[in-house]
């Protein structure tokens, strides 16, 4: 199994049933890319209506996302490929004061 | 640009730093930093940076003090409600350290005078509220050649970081699109916690501190995420700026201030911006239900936080999220179909939508309370609590 931690923040977390950080196993038979991720949270994960999470094929704007603390467009966004232990989050940024 | 013997004794215990010391101390005498938004953010700011000595402090906020800013923008007073927010700030670091220069600027900064305003400051922060401002000052700081410090808060996390430092991205380098409206919350909608704004102003005073000092570690090209709730920072490393940046890129297509309320699809503010969306029979005002006296349903869409605060007699919560999720008791919703709907909310924006839902997905003739419980408490019983 492809084991994963995955955390949200910033709000991000409301589209996931409030919760903040889950650990997951994946089927590793396949390799899984970002792109088949946001697949499977779309699919297992999401609890709001999709066009708060996903715009077009990808993640909408105002949401970061990131893989150990590094922002995904360095590391191939959506061909990114996961790795065992990866932390993969969600970050909504915060526009208030 | 000398330090007196008086500035010595009132700085020595920054003086004596090893990464200030007098040279560090006259440079921040002779900087000059404004501050946009004077209220949970733009208060600690102001405050750390007037301590610390800043020359010159520019302060823009349009608006004056009300009542629920108390919580979190702790420089203004009780005495001070109904006044400016500038003014009041002014008259704080005045009481504080009469050695800083304050420039009020007390208008809606927008793309007309953003730039006469912030070209005459070394470096800008952002402790703003919305949106659209934040795109504008990060326009204007582009254009303008200015280092951002960027702070925001919400509930009880904050996030801080710089922009436009020493070829590091810019907001838009991060954010190319806004956000869609209905996702963005504000402090009075969703909440925020005046430790959460504090911590946040003070990371950023600190930030300003290393800027002016040429401080080798400015939180640039790096977003720090603090969540109160579980006392946890993290910094996270951003993408570097993008060449194709419509701003900051090597061939931008911003090369003045456009109209950003226009680009974001939402107001320069934090307050509602007054919803109406509604055909004029599926409304009615509060004096029109309180004179209803058949048998009817009347639902208050605000969440179960606010419901605890008031209600109106009889009044069923159903939080707006979980009626537009369709999550609504199947009797429930079989007695509304049969009987008459009134859907009440605080201000009368989320109420609208609960009816374009109601009547529009389940077939109800529903109608919303105009203006909500505010209006309630102004037009019908001036005891019902606001907020
Ligand atoms: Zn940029």
């Amino acid at each position: 199994m492809l084991k994963i931690n995955l955390d949200f923040s910033g709000g991000a977390e409301v589209l996931f049933n409030n919760i903040k950080k889950r650990q997951l196993s994946l089927e590793s038979e396949k390799k899984w890319t970002l792109r088949d991720f946001l697949q499977y949270m779309k699919e297992n994960l999401l609890t709001e209506r999709l066009e708060l999470f996903i715009q077009g094929d990808s993640v909408r704007p105002g949401i970061l996302v990131l893989v150990n603390d590094i922002d995904w467009e360095l590391l191939g966004e959506l061909d990114y490929e996961i790795k065992q232990n990866d932390n993969i989050s969600f970050i909504s940024t915060l526009h208030g004061g | 640009m000398e330090l007196t013997n008086r500035e010595i004794a009132r700085y020595s215990r920054q003086i004596i730093l090893p990464g200030i010391g007098v040279k560090g101390q006259k440079r921040l005498k002779a900087s000059s930093v404004l501050i946009v938004g004077a209220g949970g953010l733009g208060c600690p700011v102001s405050s750390n940076l007037a301590g610390a000595g800043i020359g010159t402090l520019g302060i823009i906020d349009y608006d004056n003090i009300e009542i629920t800013n108390l919580h979190r923008q702790l420089l203004h007073s009780e005495s001070s409600i109904g006044k400016s927010k500038v003014e009041s700030i002014k008259n704080f670091i005045a009481n504080l350290n009469s050695d800083v220069k304050v420039q009020t600027h007390q208008v809606l900064l927008n793309s007309k005078n953003a730039l006469e305003i912030i070209t005459k400051y070394d470096l800008v922060v952002d402790a703003s509220d919305n949106v659209a401002t934040r795109y504008l000052l990060n326009d204007a700081c582009v254009l303008e050649n200015k280092t951002l410090i960027s702070g925001s808060a919400l509930q009880m996390e904050g996030q801080m970081t710089v922009y436009n430092y020493k070829n590091g991205p810019c907001y838009r380098c991060i954010f190319p699109k806004p956000p869609p409206p209905e996702t963005v919350q504000n402090c009075g909608d969703g909440g925020v916690l005046g430790a959460i704004t504090g911590v946040i102003g003070s990371l950023q005073s600190m930030e300003v501190i290393k800027v002016i000092l040429d401080h080798d570690d400015v939180l640039a090209g790096k977003l720090l995420l603090y969540d109160g709730a579980s006392c946890s920072f993290r910094t996270i490393k951003l993408r570097n700026k993008r060449q194709d940046c419509d701003v900051c890129g090597v061939t931008p297509n911003i090369t003045k201030l456009i109209d950003y309320e226009q680009f974001c699809g939402m107001a320069a503010s934090d307050k509602d911006s007054g919803l109406n969306i509604l055909e004029s029979n599926e409304r009615v005002t509060v004096e029109d239900y309180r004179n209803y006296n058949k048998d009817h349903l009347l639902i208050d869409v605000r969440s179960a936080n606010e419901f605890e605060i008031c209600k109106l007699n009889n009044a069923i919560n159903i939080p707006i999220k979980r009626l537009l999720a369709d999550k609504i008791d199947n009797d429930l919703k079989e007695e509304m179909k049969e009987k008459s709907v009134f859907v009440v909310c605080r201000r009368g924006n989320d109420s609208q939508l609960a009816v374009r839902h109601l009547n529009e997905k389940l077939g109800i003739r529903s109608k919303d309370l105009i203006g909500g419980l505010h209006s309630w408490t102004h037009t019908i019983d001036k005891d019902f609590p606001i907020y």
